[in-house]
């Protein structure tokens, strides 16, 4: 558990200054940008107590928002998806195969469990993130376009760090 | 009340997250309608993380930058008095009384892929940086100052959908208003352009120094279509910006110096509506 709590510390140091030093520079077709900084929420172990993960979370977004000149817009996203991340698991959890010191991700989960919870994970964020930065609902559907083509990106990145970092065997 | 907070307690997690929510939707609210008093209090902190990183990323970029500045250099000193032929009247004009004056900066962040995008830069209220002074490039504008701290600025850049600069077609001195939908970074809107205005492609928009903010004449963009919709009071048409946003260095904040003299008789005649 300690050393559970270093990585998550670690990574939570590392992704900040990824996020707002490399990651905001870069643009897919102008304005889609991936936000890597949310993978901090999804390997959280399951066993975080509430508190600690809405915590945790605010943390991560005031952050980032810190640093992008966005106040409260990355912090009210990421709370929203630490709010909705036990209800994700419980609905996406294949409760069955779980075992105690089960980590979320891929090599523990499978590949299908850990995109299906991503994938609705960083919609949530981004859904609130795009909408909350123009605060308002006209464009709707242009907001919606830019949200689902952000969720990709994001998700194409958080899969590559999967690969690249969580292959680590126990 | 015991059993109030019971409650409270075994809901705890819902409330918790109802706490933080209320406050950061607070804080977007706040900057929203009044203005941007969260990043006086951040540019200080952040402001230095950025200028050393800038400094390391600067390196890459020296030849693109100096070539820039060279090329306006070379346009400047076209401007100075020894290109001019001795007695010439154009040039008594610009150096009496000069109204606009120019402090250099260098841009240290920026971003072009939000809908309201800031830049920063390296010049504060040290250096006699205000709110509301114009920012322009070498090759065109760029926003207007919201914020400053003692030593760095922030600056509300043209790719910000509450923007709108007074802008005027060069050809024909027509004004309208240039303002950024929030999708392209490299093309804005030209709006309220009176119908009977021809426009074709290639058309120069530049600043129509109305706004006292900048200078008349800086460049902003060609256009590259012209939107007429049968039966509009006003017509559109899209513009190429003049400066590539994702792309800067260096900028030049501009003072008027007779700011105050044009708002103190602005506020007389708004008293008297």
């Amino acid at each position: 558990m300690r050393n559970s709590l270093l990585i998550n510390i670690i990574r939570f140091l590392i992704l900040v200054p990824v996020q707002v030093l490399i990651l905001n520079n870069i643009n897919f077709s102008g304005y889609i940008n991936p936000y890597l900084y949310v993978y901090f929420i999804l390997l959280l172990p399951f066993e975080i107590p509430g508190w600690l993960l809405l915590f945790s979370a605010f943390a991560m977004g005031y952050g980032i928002d810190l640093f992008s000149h966005t106040p409260g817009l990355h912090t009210a996203a990421t709370v929203l998806m630490a709010f909705s991340r036990p209800l994700v698991i419980r609905s996406v959890g294949s409760r069955k195969d779980y075992e105690s010191g089960m980590q979320p991700n891929i090599r523990d989960m499978g590949i299908v469990w850990f995109l299906t919870y991503s994938v609705i994970l960083i919609f949530i964020h981004h859904l609130a993130f795009f909408y909350l930065e123009v605060f308002r609902f006209s464009n709707f559907f242009d907001t919606a376009e830019r949200a689902i083509f952000s969720t990709v990106f994001t998700l194409i990145f958080v899969i590559i760090a999967q690969y690249l970092f969580g292959g680590r065997s126990k | 009340m015991r059993q109030l907070f019971s409650y409270i307690l075994k809901q705890y997690f819902f409330f918790l997250f109802l706490l933080l929510e209320i406050f950061a939707v607070s804080l977007i609210v706040q900057n929203n309608y009044q203005g941007a008093s969260f990043y006086n209090s951040t540019n200080k902190f952040t402001g230095s993380i950025f200028s050393t990183f800038d400094n390391i990323n600067a390196y890459f970029h020296l030849k693109k930058a100096n070539t820039e500045l060279v090329e306006e250099n070379a346009m400047l000193r076209n401007l100075v008095e020894s290109s001019y032929i001795k007695g010439d009247s154009i040039r008594k004009t610009y150096s009496k009384d000069s109204l606009y004056q120019f402090i250099g900066a260098k841009v240290i962040s920026n971003t072009i892929n939000k809908r309201k995008n800031y830049l920063m830069l390296d010049k504060g209220s040290k250096h006699g940086i205000k709110k509301e002074m114009g920012v322009i490039s070498p090759k065109g504008i760029l926003g207007t100052v919201i914020e400053v701290s003692e030593n760095y600025s922030t600056v509300m850049s043209v790719l910000h959908i509450n923007n709108k600069v007074s802008a005027r077609i060069k050809k024909n001195r027509h004004m309208g208003g240039m303002i950024w939908d929030g999708n392209n970074y490299r093309k804005g809107l030209l709006t309220d352009i009176p119908t009977h205005v021809n426009l074709v492609k290639g058309d120069t928009v530049i600043t129509s120094g109305n706004s006292h903010v900048f200078p008349e004449g800086i460049e902003i963009g060609i256009v590259e279509e012209y939107l007429r919709k049968p039966g509009d009071k006003f017509n559109t048409a899209i513009i190429d910006y003049s400066v590539d946003y994702n792309n800067l260095f260096y900028a030049y904040i501009i003072t008027n110096l007779k700011r105050d003299e044009i708002e103190q008789l602005d506020s007389l005649v708004n008293n008297e509506e």
